[in-house]
């Protein structure tokens, strides 16, 4: 069943002028486990939360490195994801060997948003549904940029994306102008924090569930294995958890298109936030 | 529900259609998928010859002789004359063929001067479309060394070189940096460089004198290389008296010239 | 007649029975979501300005621009959907690029504004592709002085001599009007749309922005530039006392 007419494919405007199949990709990625990137001035950090499909599965790898000098976490289709990030890879190699130096990064974020883009404007194609946070860093600093399935891309202080992100967003909010003077230790364990915010009661970071992704100066991009996790996890244990609501997270995530009432006829859907046209 | 093969079919039915406003189909630019890389094709030319039957380039034709440059404390000089030569026929006169890349970066060229107009367009595109990006990145020559190292070599693999010598110099990281590359790709990094017959004639006066004394300042480098071009015009029957001079450091890019260099021939009537 | 739920109005490559193709209309809806976007064209060049909406304060400032270079003597300032209009921009390189490569010279913008409209053009024609959600001005300072183009989804465009797209095109387009454009220099025009773009902004609606300046004239050798930061800050400030005092007189009125 289409929510309205104009809803099934991408080629497609809404009289309002929007792209229905691209705001449905956006909601692909709130359904992926919450990640969260931030940044000091020498360090870029992703913090990401795995799931596992079932007591019997792995977790799933949530970052993926792409270069010495850049790997990115995901929310939404791995899949999709897996294809960026091969993307990412050969144009990183490839510019490493026309130019023996590495591509930066606000570079490939816009061949990226191109390549993107095209998926959102043909009637063969879909949008990519997944979200991208890229941590990086190059001639000019760390950077931590925001992809997503409508080929917008955004420079982020700090961000966060997938579910229940938004109370990780309001954490990074509340302590943005702390992130530049931390170092590398204080930011980590910032992610975590933000990254803690977005857990249901039950549940609680552990190493199995967490990973971090740091780049920096003089750092090449790495995962930190479990017992250097483990340190961080121990070092943010003492601190108080937000505290909660009943219902779980306190701040409740942007509600996905809901469907217009029975009696009006077809009608677009009313997201709280429409497509990105800023 | 629409069978996607047809409507695949009334696509490709559409392209046939368009005739002369292929170009503007768009069908045509984003068919390229995620295995398609952007921009890094090394090839340098868009008239690709055919693999037979197609003449390839085994001579070159309007040519200019040695370029030669020296590192020296804070930077690099440069220098070459500006004939063209047609075979011994010292035909044109005017060649110049040191150019600024950008800010950080200088570039001399010798051998074929129609190719080396031809990447020199192809370089000031690369350039052009860096500073619309307007990003704060800009190209080093390190990166231009490896990229046209790449090209030539592309080239050459090919049986088609590009027939020039190239000196690329500049700062790379506020330090001085001068690299060469020549038609079969080979590449290497060095604080003496001299192209052509110059590589026989003034790279020993270079050394000597850069080893006589490592921290030149620029006037010493520049009088150095004035003085390796004059004797390379002695010696070289295919130079010239008139010569440009490039000079990167922090103080910017200089390119002065044509310049004359001094001779004294009067000693000619006792040779031979 | 009505668009919605007729069935005419779900491909680009359809008519309705009143000989509109509704899906390119739709597109225009677009552009109209998004930030003012205005192009001035004066005596002695054209200066743009942009009200860039910042939805996060998670963003870093300056990013996601919405002027571009085209080619040294060549802006672009865009409204709608930013990544299509980054696709707009990048065949717009291309175009300038070519045109440079065969005849050595810049694109005039007659040309590139002939090229790029061909370009969004033929995504109008096709049930396999949309309309692109974006409209974009293009401007340049020539051997005959000042030229601006104003290029819409629909492949549309025309010569201007000041224009609007964006959220508050009606409004800027009054306040366009009441200026005498082809007397103006780029310095004056630089006050007036910092002005402009500072009087249409819906701080109910849209909390942030960030304004966006560039300009190509006389004084930049027909370079397309941003304006340097002391000359937008001075604009700004301008704007925002301007603004003062209009909320002042509003207060005594009442």
């Amino acid at each position: 069943m289409f929510r309205n007419q104009y809803d099934s494919d991408v080629t497609v405007w809404s009289p309002q002028g929007r792209l229905h199949q691209v705001e449905y990709a956006m909601e692909a990625v709130k359904q992926g486990s919450a990640t969260v990137g931030l940044k000091n001035r020498t360090h870029a950090v992703l913090i990401a939360l795995k799931r596992a499909s079932s007591e019997l599965s792995a977790y799933q790898e949530k970052i993926i490195p792409i270069d010495n000098h850049m790997g990115i976490t995901l929310a939404g289709l791995t899949a999709d994801a897996r294809m960026l990030s091969r993307y990412m890879r050969t144009e990183c190699l490839n510019y490493k060997y026309s130019h023996d130096s590495v591509l930066p990064v606000s570079r490939l974020i816009t061949t990226l948003g191109n390549k993107m883009q095209t998926c959102t404007q043909r009637y063969d194609r879909r949008p990519y549904g997944v979200g991208l946070l890229v941590a990086g860093y190059d001639d000019q600093g760390p950077h931590i940029f925001q992809t997503c399935p409508s080929a917008n891309y955004f420079n982020c202080k700090a961000m966060a994306l997938g579910s229940r992100s938004q109370s990780a967003r309001t954490y990074l909010e509340k302590h943005l102008n702390e992130f530049p003077s931390c170092d590398l230790d204080e930011i980590v364990k910032h992610g975590l924090r933000a990254l803690r915010d977005t857990l249901p009661n039950e549940v609680d970071l552990t190493v199995k569930n967490v990973s971090i992704g740091i780049v920096g100066k003089d750092v090449p991009f790495t995962i930190l294995d479990e017992s250097a996790t483990a340190i961080y996890l121990s070092e943010i244990e003492g601190d108080e958890k937000r505290s909660r609501g009943p219902g779980g997270a306190a701040e409740q995530d942007i509600q996905p298109p809901q469907p217009p009432p029975a009696d009006q006829g077809p009608q677009d859907p009313q997201p709280a936030v429409a497509m990105d046209t800023e | 529900m629409i069978a996607q093969n047809t409507l695949k079919a009334q696509v490709s039915q559409n392209m046939a259609f368009l005739g002369e406003a292929n170009r503007y189909s768009p069908f045509l630019a984003a068919q390229n998928d995620s295995f398609h890389s952007a921009s890094y094709d090394l090839s340098a030319n868009t008239l690709v010859p055919d693999i037979y039957g197609s003449q390839r380039s085994q001579a070159p034709l309007t040519t200019a002789t040695s370029v030669v440059g020296l590192q020296f404390k804070d930077g690099v000089v440069i220098a070459a004359d500006v004939l063209g030569s047609y075979g011994s026929l010292a035909r044109f006169r005017n060649c110049q063929r040191i150019m600024k890349v950008n800010d950080n970066i200088i570039l001399g060229a010798g051998g074929d001067y129609a190719d080396f107009q031809y990447l020199k367009n192809i370089i000031e595109q690369k350039i052009l479309e860096e500073e619309c990006l307007d990003d704060g990145f800009s190209l080093k020559p390190k990166s231009l060394h490896c990229w046209l190292t790449r090209v030539m070599y592309n080239r050459r693999s090919k049986f088609d070189p590009f027939w020039n010598n190239f000196i690329i110099a500049g700062l790379e990281y506020g330090q001085p940096f001068m690299g060469t590359v020549d038609k079969l790709g080979t590449a290497y990094i060095d604080p003496v460089i001299a192209t052509g017959y110059g590589a026989y004639m003034a790279t020993p006066l270079l050394r000597k004198a850069l080893e006589s004394k490592p921290d030149l300042n620029k006037e010493e480098a520049i009088d150095i290389l004035t003085k390796a071009m004059q004797v390379l015009f002695y010696r070289d029957a295919r130079s010239f008296p008139k010569y440009q001079i490039g000079i990167i450091s922090k103080e910017g890019i200089e390119i002065r010239g044509p310049l004359t260099l001094e001779s004294n021939w009067e000693l000619a009537h006792m040779i031979g | 007649m009505s668009s919605i739920g007729t069935g005419y109005d779900l491909s680009a490559s359809q008519f309705s029975p009143d000989g509109r193709v509704f899906q390119v209309e739709y597109a225009q809806k677009a552009v109209e979501n998004s930030g003012t976007v205005i192009g001035l064209r004066g005596k002695d060049g054209v200066v743009f300005a942009v009200e860039k909406l910042v939805t996060s304060k998670l963003y870093e400032p300056g990013a996601n621009k919405r002027l571009f270079n085209i080619d040294n003597h060549v802006g672009m300032a865009v409204s709608g959907l930013s990544s299509d209009a980054r696709q707009i921009a990048e065949t717009a390189r291309t175009e300038a690029a070519s045109y440079r490569a065969q005849y050595g010279i810049g694109i005039p913008l007659k040309y590139l504004n002939d090229r790029v409209s061909m370009y969004m053009h033929a995504y109008t024609l096709y049930s396999a592709v949309r309309p692109y959600g974006c409209s974009v001005i293009i401007g340049a300072y020539e051997a005959d002085g000042p030229v601006m183009y104003m290029i819409d989804p629909s492949g549309v465009s025309y010569g201007y001599y000041g224009c609007a797209i964006g959220k508050a095109k009606q409004s800027a387009k009054t306040e366009i009007e009441k200026l005498k454009l082809a007397d103006m220099s780029c310095k004056d025009l630089i006050r007036e749309a910092a002005r402009i773009i500072y009087l249409l902004h819906d701080e109910l609606k849209d909390k942030q922005f960030e304004l966006e300046m560039s300009w190509v004239g006389n004084h930049t050798n027909g370079r397309h530039e941003r304006v340097p930061f002391e000359i937008k800050a001075e604009a700004e400030t301008k704007a925002r006392q301007a603004m003062d005092e209009d909320s002042d007189s509003d207060t005594e009125d009442m």
